[in-house]
Parts: C-alpha cells; sequence; structure tokens
C-alpha cells in the first residue's frame, strides 16, 4: 500500500480507466440514476426535518409531512439555538456548546495518541502477548456501554476521578480505543518495511521511529480517526451525562431534554431544528476532509 | 420564557446581595418542557429566597435515562444536592443503604402528617418510621379525553361513562372516526389498561390484586369483565396510527379520533388547541365509572453528604417545597393537584376541579409503583402490552398468564 | 521481526511495553475486569444497587423463559444479518458507482455520508413520521390514486423489525460505503489494466480479484458494523419503543430496561452475560485466527 505515500494518484485512477465518453451513455445513466435515486431516498428524511424545522406548530398539527411549508419561520432555529428550556436554563443549545468542545478537544487527542501508539506497537514491535490483549480489546468492542456503567463508576470513585473532565475523557479514550486500534494497526502494517528497517539500523528507537517516520508520513489516518471520534464523542449523550456534573454538561443533553421530554407539548419544529444544528459540527468536519479520509482509509486499512 | 429567565436573574441577584453565604444546591429532575420548566422555576425562586441558591440539573426522560444518572451519582460518592424520584417503592434501596438523608425531624416540626393529603403520599416515604422524602405534586392518570363535536357529527350524545362510550364506538367507526385513540408505545398500553382495570373492577379490587397479590380474585368474573372491555378497547384503536401520546391526542383534538385514556397532562394539549374544558372537550375521571384517581406523583429525596452546610441547605429545600405559598405557584404551573390539603386553588379549571373533588372525598388509590415492586410490575405491564398488540390472544388467555405473574409476584 | 523471542531479549522491546501500558491496562481493567465483575452479579438478586446475595442460576433460568428475551434475540438476528449483509453490498455497490471517475463525487459522498452525523433520537422520530401510514408514504402513494397500496411496517408485528432496519441502514450505510471507497482507491491501477488485457469482465474482476484484496477493509466494516448491531438500543427507543407490543425488542434494550426500569440489575447483567458469551464464542476463533496466529 505503498501508494498512499504517493499523493498526487489521485481518483481519476478510478478501475474502469475508461476515456469519457458520451454523457448520455447507458453507462451514465445508470450509473447518475442509481446515485440519484439512492441520493434522493438518503435525503428524504433531512428533507423531512428541514421542512418540519420550518413550519409552526400549528401548520404541524395539520399534519402533512412532505408539504412545503405555507409560511416559513425560522423560529423554530432560534429557539432550538437560544431559548428552548431545559429544566431552568432557557438558553437553549447554546448552554452545553462550549462544553461540548471542552470535551471533545482533549478526548479526541488523547483517545487518538494513545490509540495510535497502541496500533503503531502492535503493528511493528510486536512482543510476546500483545496479540492477546488486542483481540481482547476487539471483543470490547462489541460489550453494549450500558453494562459497564457501574464498574467503571466504581473504578472512577476509587481513582479518585468521578465526576471530572479528566474522568470523563478516560471514559471516551478507553470506547474509543477498540476500533481506533485496529484501524492504526493495519494502516501501520502497511508501511513498508524496508523503511522501517533502514531507521533501526540507523540505531533510530520506538520512540524516534514514531515520531519521525510513522506520524509524519500518517496524516490521513490521523484524519480518519479524528472522523470517526469527532462524531462519537459529539454526540454522546449517556457518558457526559453519567460520569460529570451539570457546570460541564455537553449539547447533547440539552437535545436531548428539548428532543425526549415525554409529558407536556412536544414542539416538533424545535426538535428538528435542535438536531440539524447539534449535527452541523460533525457534517462540517466531513465536508472539510472529505477528500482526506477517503485517501486515509485507502492508505491504512486494505491490508489486514 | 425570557421574561421568566430576567424574573429569575434578578431574584438571583437579589439573594446575592442580601445572603451572606449562599450555598450551592445541585437538583436533579426531568421536569423540561415548557409547562415544566416554569413550575419548576417556582421552586428555583422559593429556595433561592431563602439565601441559598438552586443549581439546575434537569435531565429529560424519567427512568431509563435519569435514573442510571442519578444512581451513579450517588453511588460514586459524588451525589447532587436533591433527586426527584416517582412516589413509591423507586428509591427504597438507596434509603436502605444509608444513603439518604432522614427528614423526620423537619417532618414532625412542619406536621407532615396531619396536612399531606392523601396520607399515602407520606407513607411511600416513611422507611421504618422515618421520613426521607418530599411529596411535591399529584398526578392522575384515569382520564378519558373526549372530543364533544366528534360525538355530536356523529349523532350520539356525548357519552358519560365508559359504556356509553363503546356502545358509541360503531356510530363513530361507521363516519370513518377511530373511537379510541392510543399511542403505540408500550406505557400508553400499560396506562390504559390499568385505568380500564380500576375504573371497571373498582379501587378495591384494584387494590387486592396489587397490594396483596390476590390470584383467586385475579382469576375472578370481575377481572373477567376488565379483560373484556380490554378486548373491545383494542378493536376501538385498531385504526390508531400514531406512536407518541401526543399525536394521539391531536387526532382526539382534530375529530380523527373520539377519545382517549391518558394522563392529566394531555390537558396541556388541549389548552394549546384553544379548547375549553367542558364545552369543548369533556374529561372523564375513571371513565365515568368509578370515579377515583391514583396519587402517582413526585417527590424529592436529598442523597446524604458530609457538608453540613449543604446538609442545612438541603433540609432549607425541603421546608420550601412543602410550604403552602410554593405548593400553590408550582402545582398550577404543572397542572397537577398539590399534596396538601389546606391550600387554596382558585384558579384551577374545569377538569382540575373534578380532581380536586375526587381529592377531597378521599377516592384515591396508591399507583402500582406503591405497591408492587418494580419487576413484577413490568411482568404485569408486559403482558399488558402483549395483550394488546396481539389480537390472537383471548382475553381468557392474558387473564389466566396475569392469575399466573400476580401470584408469583412479590 | 520484533516478535524475535530471545531470551535476554525481553527488555529490548520495553519501550514498546511502556507504550502498551494503557492499552493492557484497559484490557485487564476495564474489559476483563468489567466483564468478570458482570458475570459475578448475575449470579446474585441485585435489584437497584450492586449486592451479593447469590442466587444461583435464577436470573437465567428466568431470562430462558421470558418471552420478550426470546423474541428480543430472533429480532436481533434477522436485524443483524440483515443488516450485515445490506450495508457490506449496498456499501461496496455504492463505493464502485463512486469510483467511476464521475463528477459531483464530493457531494454524492457527503450526501450518502451526512445521516451518520445525526442523532439514533431523531433518525428514529423522522423515520417514524415517514412510515407512518396516515400521513408518510402510504398516504401519498394512496392519494396518487393506488387505493390499495399498504406500507406500514412499523405498526405490524411481523415485519416491524424491517422498518427499523431502513432507517438503520440509512444511519450506517454512507460510513460503510466510504471504507469501501477507500478500499477500491486503494487498489493499483495496473491490476485493473492487467484484467482488461485479459478480457476478464468488470464484475469478475470486483468479485474474484479486488474484494480478496480488500479484506482489512472488510474486517474493520465488519468489526465496525457488528458492533453497533450488538448495540442497537436508541434507534429501537426512537422509532418503536420496542413497539408494536414487544414485536420489536432487542437484547441490549432488554438488558437497559431490566436495570433501569424494573430495577432489576441481576436479570440486566444475566443477560448481557449471555450477549457476552455469544460474542466470545463467535469472536474468539476468530480473532484468534486473524491476529493469533503467525504473521508476516
Amino acid at each position: 500500500m505503498s501508494d498512499a505515500l504517493q499523493i498526487p494518484t489521485p481518483p481519476a485512477a478510478g478501475p474502469s480507466g475508461r476515456k469519457p465518453g458520451k454523457i448520455l451513455s447507458r453507462r451514465n445513466i445508470f450509473i447518475y440514476g442509481t446515485l440519484i435515486l439512492v441520493s434522493l431516498y438518503y435525503l428524504l428524511p433531512l428533507y423531512v426535518m428541514v421542512v418540519t424545522s420550518l413550519k409552526g406548530m400549528p401548520e404541524i398539527r395539520v399534519g402533512n409531512i412532505f408539504a412545503p411549508p405555507v409560511e416559513i419561520t425560522f423560529q423554530p432555529w432560534v429557539k432550538a439555538w437560544a431559548e428552548a428550556c431545559t429544566g431552568l436554563n432557557c438558553d437553549g443549545l447554546s448552554r452545553g456548546f462550549f462544553n461540548s468542545v471542552k470535551i471533545l478537544v482533549p478526548s479526541v487527542i488523547l483517545s487518538i495518541a494513545i490509540a495510535s501508539v497502541n496500533g503503531y506497537a502492535l503493528a511493528n514491535w510486536r512482543f510476546k502477548g500483545s496479540e492477546t490483549f488486542f483481540a481482547i480489546l476487539i471483543v470490547g468492542a462489541f460489550i453494549p456501554y450500558q453494562v459497564m456503567i457501574y464498574p467503571i463508576v466504581i473504578l472512577l470513585r476509587e481513582a479518585g476521578l468521578y465526576g471530572g473532565l479528566t474522568g470523563l475523557v478516560i471514559v471516551h479514550t478507553i470506547f474509543g480505543m477498540p476500533i481506533l486500534t485496529l484501524l492504526f494497526r493495519n494502516y501501520f502494517s502497511s508501511v513498508p518495511q524496508e523503511l522501517f528497517k533502514a531507521a533501526r539500523v540507523d540505531g533510530a528507537g520506538f520512540w524516534s521511529i514514531y515520531f519521525r517516520i510513522m506520524v509524519p508520513m500518517s496524516l490521513p489516518i490521523f484524519v480518519v480517526a479524528m472522523i470517526l471520534q469527532v462524531t462519537g464523542i459529539w454526540n454522546d449523550f449517556l457518558f457526559g451525562v453519567i460520569y460529570t456534573k451539570p457546570d460541564l454538561y455537553p449539547m447533547t443533553v440539552q437535545l436531548n431534554n428539548i428532543v425526549n421530554s415525554t409529558q407536556g407539548v412536544k414542539e416538533y419544529n424545535v426538535n428538528m431544528a435542535a438536531t440539524i444544528l447539534t449535527g452541523l459540527v460533525p457534517l462540517t468536519i466531513y465536508f472539510l476532509s472529505g477528500k482526506l479520509f477517503v485517501r486515509g482509509i485507502a492508505a491504512g486499512a486494505v491490508k489486514g | 420564557m425570557r421574561a421568566l429567565r430576567a424574573v429569575f436573574a434578578a431574584t438571583t441577584a437579589l439573594c446575592a446581595a442580601t445572603a451572606a453565604n449562599a450555598t450551592d444546591l445541585e437538583v436533579t429532575h426531568w421536569w423540561t418542557s415548557g409547562g415544566e420548566a416554569a413550575a419548576v422555576a417556582e421552586f428555583a425562586k422559593a429556595f433561592n429566597a431563602t439565601g441559598n441558591n438552586w443549581v439546575d440539573g434537569a435531565i429529560a426522560g424519567s427512568g431509563g435515562t435519569a435514573r442510571p444518572i442519578i444512581i451513579s451519582r450517588i453511588t460514586g460518592g459524588d451525589p447532587m444536592g436533591a433527586t426527584q424520584f416517582n412516589h413509591g417503592r423507586q428509591a427504597e434501596e438507596l434509603v436502605e443503604a444509608g444513603l439518604m438523608l432522614d427528614l423526620t425531624e423537619i417532618a414532625e416540626e412542619g406536621k407532615w402528617r396531619d396536612i399531606i393529603r392523601p396520607s399515602s403520599l407520606l407513607d411511600s416515604c416513611t422507611v421504618d418510621g422515618r421520613i426521607y422524602c418530599v411529596p411535591v405534586n399529584i398526578h392522575s392518570q384515569q382520564w378519558l379525553w373526549l372530543n364533544n363535536s366528534v360525538f355530536e357529527n356523529a349523532g350520539v350524545a356525548v357519552p358519560t361513562n365508559w359504556d356509553e362510550f363503546s356502545a358509541a364506538a360503531s356510530k363513530l367507526q361507521e363516519s370513518g372516526i377511530v373511537p379510541l385513540a392510543m399511542g403505540q408505545q408500550p406505557w400508553q398500553t400499560t396506562l390504559a389498561f390499568q385505568v380500564i382495570l380500576t375504573a371497571l373492577a373498582g379501587p378495591d379490587a384494584y387494590t387486592r390484586i396489587f397490594g396483596e397479590k390476590d390470584a383467586e380474585l385475579a382469576g375472578g368474573p370481575e377481572l373477567a369483565k376488565v379483560f373484556q372491555a380490554a378486548d373491545a378497547a383494542r378493536n376501538m384503536a385498531r385504526d390508531s396510527n400514531v406512536q407518541n401520546w401526543n399525536d394521539a391526542t391531536t387526532m382526539v383534538i382534530t375529530g380523527k379520533a373520539g377519545g382517549q385514556i391518558m394522563g392529566d397532562w394531555a390537558q396541556g394539549e388541549f389548552q394549546v388547541a384553544e379548547m375549553t374544558a367542558g364545552e369543548d372537550y369533556t374529561c372523564l375521571p375513571g371513565l365515568g365509572v368509578n370515579e377515583v384517581i391514583m396519587t402517582g406523583g413526585d417527590a424529592f429525596y436529598f442523597p446524604k453528604v458530609d457538608d453540613p452546610e449543604i446538609t442545612a441547605a438541603q433540609l432549607e429545600l425541603a421546608k420550601v417545597m412543602i410550604s403552602p405559598e410554593t405548593q400553590v405557584a408550582f402545582n398550577l404551573k404543572k397542572g397537577s393537584l398539590p399534596v396538601r390539603g389546606d391550600v387554596d386553588l382558585a384558579a384551577a379549571n374545569d377538569c382540575m376541579r373534578k380532581g380536586l373533588d375526587i381529592l377531597a372525598k378521599g377516592n384515591v388509590i396508591q399507583s402500582p409503583d406503591q405497591l408492587m415492586s418494580a419487576d413484577s410490575l413490568t411482568q404485569v405491564n408486559d403482558l399488558f402490552v402483549e395483550f394488546f398488540n396481539n389480537p390472537d390472544m383471548s382475553a381468557e388467555d392474558a387473564q389466566t398468564l396475569f392469575v399466573s405473574i400476580v401470584g408469583n409476584a412479590d | 521481526m520484533a516478535a524475535a523471542t530471545g531470551p535476554a531479549r525481553w527488555h529490548r522491546n520495553i519501550s514498546a511495553k511502556i507504550a502498551a501500558i494503557p492499552m493492557i491496562a484497559t484490557a485487564l481493567v476495564i474489559f476483563i475486569g468489567g466483564t468478570a465483575w458482570t458475570v459475578v452479579y448475575s449470579f446474585t438478586n441485585s435489584k437497584l444497587l450492586p449486592r451479593e446475595k447469590f442466587v444461583g442460576l435464577a436470573q437465567y433460568e428466568r431470562l430462558w423463559t421470558s418471552n420478550k428475551w426470546l423474541i428480543s434475540i430472533e429480532n436481533l438476528a434477522i436485524y443483524g444479518i440483515l443488516s450485515l449483509i445490506f450495508a457490506l453490498v449496498i456499501g461496496f455497490f455504492l463505493a464502485a458507482l463512486l469510483d467511476q471517475k464521475i463528477r459531483f463525487e464530493d457531494t454524492f459522498r457527503t450526501v450518502l455520508l451526512y445521516p451518520f452525523a445525526l442523532s439514533f433520537i431523531v433518525t428514529g422520530l423522522a423515520w417514524q413520521w415517514i412510515l407512518n401510514p396516515d400521513f408518510g408514504i402510504q398516504h401519498v402513494v394512496r392519494s396518487l390514486g393506488f387505493e390499495n397500496f399498504a406500507f406500514d411496517p412499523l405498526y405490524n408485528p411481523d415485519i416491524v423489525i424491517y422498518g427499523v432496519l431502513i432507517a438503520g441502514l440509512w444511519h450506517e450505510t454512507g460510513l460503510i460505503m466510504c471504507l469501501m471507497l477507500a478500499g477500491l482507491r486503494g487498489i493499483d491501477e495496473d491490476i485493473w489494466k492487467a484484467s482488461r488485457i485479459d478480457g476478464i469482465p468488470m464484475w469478475k474482476t470486483y468479485l474474484f480479484i479486488v474484494i480478496p484484496m480488500m479484506r482489512g477493509i472488510f474486517i474493520t466494516a465488519i468489526v465496525l458494523v457488528t458492533s453497533g448491531i450488538i448495540k442497537v438500543y436508541d434507534l429501537i427507543v426512537a422509532q418503536t419503543g420496542g413497539g408494536p407490543g414487544i414485536s420489536s425488542e432487542v437484547p441490549a434494550k432488554y438488558v437497559y430496561d431490566a436495570m433501569f426500569l424494573s430495577q432489576n440489575l441481576g436479570q440486566g447483567f444475566a443477560a448481557s452475560t449471555m450477549m457476552l458469551l455469544t460474542v466470545i464464542i463467535v469472536v474468539v476463533p476468530w480473532a484468534y485466527l486473524e491476529f493469533g496466529g503467525k504473521r508476516t
């Protein structure tokens, strides 16, 4: 998989390799037709969400979910961001936004740092038992989170970390570890052994190879890991609420409070606006790093 | 909400100026919708007026969402200052494990025994003769909500009880109206079934079955009638294709359905749709058969902490929650009934008044949470849900299963 | 290479061993320790708080006589198998289409990936509306003149799990597609040239040459999808609440409900122990073959 390093091997190296033919060839009709149909299926719920978020409640009560709004209102968006009440605090999603950022940044950095070193050790510096620990880790990926709630509460309590940011960051690191380690391990295994051996001959050790050779070559896979972690941690509700206190509650707590209240009037337009707003951060990251994402995985996970 | 926040901020500022050392007290609850939040603000306002500071920890979604959080925080050794639970036995173990603050002294001082009505509310706060929680409101589930115009248009009188309602059902069905709106989520089915049981078999039978686990009665003819009625309800709700309770209420409001069995919180939806109780819609407590209501609702518990300042603030909050002024202010906003018999609710509407009358007469039953362990109750509820959704299960089969669950319940 | 195990060589990898301490700690303390803790307490009758009141196998007996649990397992099997197959097949198919040097690739890719950024709670709600017979797809098609058109998966106990599947696939297929696309981008162009020269049809090249080369991608994708399937919970809660009746219950929901709604921790632990046992039976032999054996 060395051609990951030859950056200008662009998507243009598609498998068919044919010259672009007539615009309305049967092949093109098939490809674009299918993609457009599939895209419609994917966009339908988004359409429903956006349309609903722009309607007033009386219009929603009448109830054609596909009908475009008769009277467009942005009030639900304003309310979702700045006015919706969650208990006493009537400042909508904006309240938790910076907490989410405060949780996101250290969690993403720490989890990726640790998982990448794990992957590196597993791929290039295997020691007796290393694969066993890795196998345990992979099995751990399948454990439902809920089961681990109480044991982790007890562990954090004993370590004196319960209720703070540090504890939460550790929890995110732990639960991100299995998949990320798998990803990094596969990536580093695909790096040409010659590079590694040459560095060893030059007397470079574990850390200097990692920082001087592996990390600089691995930007794409770091981006991949970042995207996975940003989505996961940004959307996390359970851990954020169980392992911290109200002054650290992430944005998803407000989202849950807006969307999930069972008694009392449900404002579907605000619910939809709130969801789209919460999704904006991961969405922005998809947009910005889409190309790197694809190239990164290409480089990383191809060889098992 | 903005105005509310401004008032709140002003109060806080005022308190900060007067109180020398305000103690922050974190309060966990699951009241997050508009009306609920306004009600909580009343608590906070009253508490802050004592010179302390209410730190809000709202988490929507009772039970499944809030409970693991509450329990984790308490077992994690870093508890909140106060936390909401439903009336009943949910928090019993936490009390038994010595994790909750004993409120007996202030309860005696405030004569809670005399003022709290019905007294069963206080009983469920009592473990080994000591009091561990403050009941704050009563919500009742035993209501049948009807859209008057639907019945008038179909040419039948607006029903005044369940039998008239089921008799009118075929008329409604002929004109393409769903007689009984019902959300498909399991808790709604359970609620409807329990209401039918209490209303048709009567409060005594209910208490004997859930409280004394009387399996013989559960297999008797009175309950057979209940299962027949549930079978009828199942048919009446056959064409109700909604999930959420408020979507079902909307069916009633828009005239797509005749009625809905739902708790008193459904009233909020009728009010938002600008309908007037008694004129546009009718509420029948206890399905118009046995006018009883269940004294479900919410209570607050105070986890034990080492800091004496926090303990003082906790006791202060407990006193504030039960005080007459706070009870009135809170319950008017919340739409629930106060736990004190000695307060005046002049602003209550028609349906709330019916509820108050029933309370005054003492026609109350305890909620199933208070009578049966959560575990056994889940089994009962699962059976109701299955019966309601599986047309192949006959009323007799369901009753047989019911008898065996009641017989083994704890 | 680095796995060389000479007698005095244990310290050669000392940095790697130190670096792997967080992983080892996580594996031993959290995953093994937490699991052991869960298994031990599954033999107790813990209710709200974990307590050491042992009751032998009572929780397991009850579990296996519970209709709800049996339905949960059946649903997980159906949902899991179909979800895995469809996610991989559709994901691969879409990736292959996107890999044909098309225009607007970025747009298509983002459209297919965006659901992954949205929460399950609202995914469930939106699909619940779309599949509602009274104002969703069925309503629209009927109003076009097809009076007998019936499509109400969420309201029919026999097929409700397929209704959930529609929403589940919508949420996850985009990510799998991106993984697959990435894998395809990694295939050497010479392979395509060679197969064209030999006159091998394109579908055969994909099936017999390209897919075997993408083994690592498939493993990553399978681990991602299956671990998601086993943990499926929020989607069900948001879309059906387990209904109609108990026809769309799943094991993770059974565990959660037992632990936090019925306040029966012991039962929840017993159910999760069964889930874990199943995972271990399936995963461990595979992991052993995959990672435990010799390597290049």
